[in-house]
């Protein structure tokens, strides 16, 4: 450990971001560039009969206008990047999205032409006298209803819109019967709603060509651009990558929604070649409601079992699964893998099962959103454990304390934890954080101020909430053989340059996590040499060899680890020349605070002259070649399993209905820590985006499949008197399969704090004899819970 | 339309569509890009800058209403290469993640201080509601602008 590692370093890429010289997509300006407008449908399902552009055409500054009939159709538009059978063998339903709808719009916001002009006003212009005109057919929004025999059918080949059924875990006749002798049973309807993911910043994207080279260029708002110019060259355009360069500059923020290869970034693609210019498009807000890849929307039915010692003896859960009009880029994978495999919870349960439908609505494409599956697991998993506690009547606590999984730190001694359903966890002490939780909370005083609230009439409530989640995504081989279509590892390339200064080239990408700062003190510290000589690149495939991108809590387990890789190369070669130098034997050597000194002696070189000699390399090493660079691709062991314990303490209007959150308090274990300020600054995001889901947010889709609350208007997201301060601590549990030790901070909050919240108002609202709630908890809706329960 | 206005403390002159938005102008005309656009419903803030002294969000203006006006952009926050005490307060608090919200939290930050140099917890979350921001949880704007208010003791 040096200077730098384990503190709360000042991020470095502050400086641009407080002065406004963060470049992001929108603000890129070509010389020569248009500006792109995209027709979109204004139904939810619907048959295009006609498009007539002859108006738009004629409009000042239209440059080209291009219906879905214009692409060829070796485009066959943009795919699903993880095939998840159906549960006989049957291959999942795959059906295409094309860059522009063919002949049928199947949700509010299809794609159905695009307009490009000389100015973006230009272009609305324009777009504004396209007619199209439609037939207008029976939507689906609700996922059970459109699985139902006679539901509108979306597309050819795709029976009763499901794409695929799924199931896993100790087998359905294990958790029947283990549920059938079980003392109590524990059964809960869970609706987990659909989410807006919302980034700040609007999705962008510009395309641009080079005749001369036959070179493309696509600036997009993307979380991993080698993502996207894999899936687009290689499954949608049909380009070499060599001739293609995707760059994700400055992105404000991604929460997930960024991930995913859309339509829109093709297409920009696509037109600058037959345009022969730079397009850019940028979502209105209004755009990305209708467009983002969406979260959540999953409905579960769940039961759990106990003993008459209040030991878990089963868990058994069927979910239906919204994947919205399309098949997103990890659409397929959310609600199987990363969800279905963290049933087990924290839980000794021995029977765990769960079966998973999963199918297509005329509504917009379902994906990751921050957590990705887990947070919906965790919300069914902790909100049976609260509402069993309350009627076994016992403390919800205690009766975890009772079901955890002991401690275990994933050595020889004590090994990796098998679940019922696939993951192996890699170590873990959830006693440990629920137990300082409770410390942290003042609990036994917490439940005494309840007590005298409700004597006095007040609705206070106390809400748990304990979780685990798989991060660190994924060891290859183990995702390959679940349908992945891609490897999941990292990359990173160390340039030393020749004066002794660094170059970090790196796979993880930045929107928002810091990795300019934590990236670099990871460096600094390991080679010895200050900060400010570190210099970190990502986000551009002509620069860094490679990257899988930053989603899923990977970017420190996983890309850090391939930094560290990297480092080790480097080392491994610099104490070569460094032994040449010293005329000593690498093995008598030792690095420290930027040197190598031959043991036991005073003789020693440092870092930048070693470096300088790699370039220089007239006294050298033979045989060894110059240069100091090296690259290294890390693939994880295993997933890392960060883990903690979260409460809400609210305190219910008996008026209105509205929920007051007066504290909100975690414990997180998210493994070894390179910076707590911006692992804080994860966590913090991550609890307000799921008080966000517990009490205001909710995507909200009328019947005939109009999002009715499409802008920052109507849809209800955080605002900064809606919070609390948040009381956070976190105990440490290495991760025992990488070599930071690191686990991963970006979903924790997000996956902790919603079940936290519903059950702190549950509670509130229990002595009425409300025993569950539906999110978002508007006052409106637990107003209503409450006279009913009356 | 002419138009002219000064902006960070220069002046300038251009001629405008009637219907380009202040926020177009700022970004397109005069590759001011740190002031940012999240919506098109007046409702995330990420667009506001200060106009004659007073915050507004620059997507509900017209440029040619702001004829004759001083404006001030995160741009100009600045000076002579010294940061502003709140830029350097959201630094040191780690009032940011993506950053794009970061220049409108800043102007808006600038205007409680202005009018409450001194404001509680729950002024500061108050003066910010009309500022979204998805990735902070606010925890640190809050403790950023605190910090700010306190440097200026
Ligand atoms: S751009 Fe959202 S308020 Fe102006
Ligand atoms: S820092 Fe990303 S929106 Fe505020």
């Amino acid at each position: 450990m040096g200077q730098y590692m384990g503190q709360s370093v000042k991020r470095v890429e502050d400086q641009r971001f407080i002065t406004g010289k963060g470049q992001y997509t929108d603000d890129i300006q070509l010389p020569g560039m248009t500006f792109a407008t995209i027709i979109r449908s204004p139904l939810a399902h619907a048959n295009i009969t006609n498009i007539d552009l002859s108006a738009a055409k004629n409009a000042p500054g239209f440059v080209a206008s291009f219906v879905g009939s214009d692409i060829p159709e070796a485009i066959a538009g943009v795919p699903c990047g993880w095939q998840v059978d159906f549960k006989n063998g049957d291959t999942m339903k795959e059906p295409p999205h094309p860059l522009l709808a063919r002949g049928k719009a199947l949700h509010v916001g299809d794609a159905v032409a695009v307009v490009i002009a000389e100015t973006q006003a230009q272009a609305k212009d324009a777009a504004a006298m396209v007619q199209v005109e439609y037939e207008e057919l029976p939507a689906v929004t609700d996922i059970s209803a459109a699985l139902k025999d006679g539901a509108p059918q979306l597309h050819d080949g795709v029976p009763n819109n499901k794409i695929f059924d799924w199931e896993l875990g100790s087998g359905l006749d294990a958790v029947d019967s283990a549920l059938a002798g079980a003392a109590h049973v524990t059964s809960l309807d869970i609706v987990n709603q659909r989410l807006v993911p919302n980034p700040i910043e609007p999705r962008s994207a510009i395309g641009d060509y080079d005749d001369s080279r036959d070179y493309h260029t696509l600036y997009t708002s993307s979380q991993n651009p080698h993502v996207i110019r894999l899936l687009m060259c290689a499954f949608v355009l049909g380009l070499p990558e060599h001739k293609v360069r995707v760059v994700a500059p400055d992105v404000g923020g991604g929460f997930g929604s960024k991930i995913f290869h859309y339509i829109e970034e093709a297409l920009m693609v696509w037109v600058a070649k037959q345009i022969k210019r730079p397009v850019k498009w940028t979502a209105e807000r209004t755009e990305s409601f209708l467009t983002d890849g969406q979260g959540r929307d999953h409905k579960t039915k769940a039961q759990m079992g106990f003993d008459s010692n209040g030991k878990m003896v089963a868990l058994k859960v069927e979910t239906d699964a919204n994947l919205g009009a399309y098949l997103s880029t990890f659409s397929t994978a959310v609600p199987t893998y990363l969800h279905g495999t963290l049933m087990q919870g924290l839980y000794t349960t021995p029977a765990v099962h769960i079966t998973v439908n999963a199918g297509v609505t005329n509504t917009a494409p379902v994906d990751a959103y921050r957590g990705a599956g887990r947070p919906e697991a965790t919300f069914v998993l902790e909100r049976l454990v609260e509402t069993a506690a309350a009627e076994m009547g016992v403390d919800p606590a205690e009766l975890r304390l009772k079901n955890f999984i002991p401690p275990f730190d994933g050595s020889e001694d004590q090994p990796g934890y098998q679940t019922q359903v696939a993951l192996q966890y890699d170590s873990g002490n959830y006693e440990g954080v629920l137990k300082r939780l409770l410390e942290m909370s003042d609990y036994e005083n917490l439940k005494k101020d309840r007590e005298a609230a409700r004597a006095n009439g007040k609705l206070m409530g106390i809400g748990l909430s304990t979780y685990i989640e798989a991060c660190g995504i994924a060891p290859s081989a183990v995702v390959g053989s679940l349908g992945a279509r891609a490897g999941l590892f990292e990359a990173a390339n160390i340039r030393v340059e020749p004066t002794g200064s660094v170059t970090l080239f790196t796979g993880s990408h930045s929107h928002g996590q810091g990795h300019e700062t934590t990236f670099a003190q990871l460096i600094a510290d390991d080679l010895g040499i200050p900060i400010e000589n570190v210099e970190i690149v990502h986000g551009d495939t002509a620069k860094v060899p490679f990257g899988m991108g930053t989603y899923g809590s990977r970017s420190l387990a996983v890309g850090g680890s391939a930094i560290v890789k990297s480092l080790d190369k480097i080392k491994e070669k610099g104490a070569k020349i460094a032994a040449h130098l010293l005329e000593a034997s690498t093995e008598d050597l030792d690095f420290a605070e930027g040197k190598w000194t031959v043991r036991g002696t005073d003789k020693s070189v440092a870092f930048g002259d070693v470096s300088l000699t790699a370039y220089v390399p007239h006294n050298y090493p033979e045989g060894l070649e110059p240069g100091l660079d090296e690259t290294s691709f890390y693939d994880p062991a295993n997933f890392t399993y960060p883990f903690g314990a979260h409460m809400a303490v609210v305190e219910v209007d008996p008026d209105t209905g509205k929920v007051d959150l007066k504290r909100f308090i975690s414990c997180d274990d998210v493994g070894n820590v390179v910076n707590p300020m911006i692992v804080d600054g994860q966590i913090h995001g991550g609890v307000a985006q799921g008080i966000g889901q517990a009490l205001l947010e909710g995507a909200v889709y009328d019947e005939s499949g109009q999002l009715a609350n499409a802008s920052y208007m109507d849809y209800a997201m955080p605002r900064a008197d809606d919070l609390p301060s948040f009381e956070l601590d976190r105990t440490v549990t290495p991760c025992p399969h990488n070599p930071l030790g690191a686990k991963g901070a970006g979903e924790a909050g997000t996956i902790g704090s919603t079940p936290a919240v519903v059950n702190a108002v549950v509670d509130a609202l229990r002595p009425l004899g409300v025993t569950d709630l539906e999110m978002p908890l508007s006052p409106q809706r637990v107003w209503a819970a409450m006279q009913q329960a009356k | 339309m002419k138009v002219s206005m000064t902006v960070n403390g220069t002046a300038f002159e251009h001629d405008v569509e009637p219907r380009t938005l202040l926020v177009q102008h700022l970004r397109e005309n005069m590759g001011l890009t740190g002031t940012h656009v999240g919506c098109d419903t007046s409702s995330c803030g990420a667009c506001t800058i200060l106009v004659n002294g007073e915050t507004v969000k620059s997507c509900t203006l017209l440029a040619v209403q702001c004829d004759g006006a001083d404006i001030k952009t995160i741009e100009g926050m600045a000076t002579n290469g010294d940061l502003h005490p709140i830029q350097e307060s959201f630094r040191e608090k780690h009032g940011l993640q993506c950053g794009f919200c970061t220049p409108g939290m800043i102007l808006s930050s600038w205007q409680l201080l202005e009018r409450n140099p001194k404001p509680s917890e729950g002024e500061i979350r108050h003066a910010l509601e009309g500022n979204f921001c998805r990735c902070t949880g606010y925890d640190n704007i809050v403790k950023a602008v605190q910090h700010a208010s306190q440097q200026s003791a």
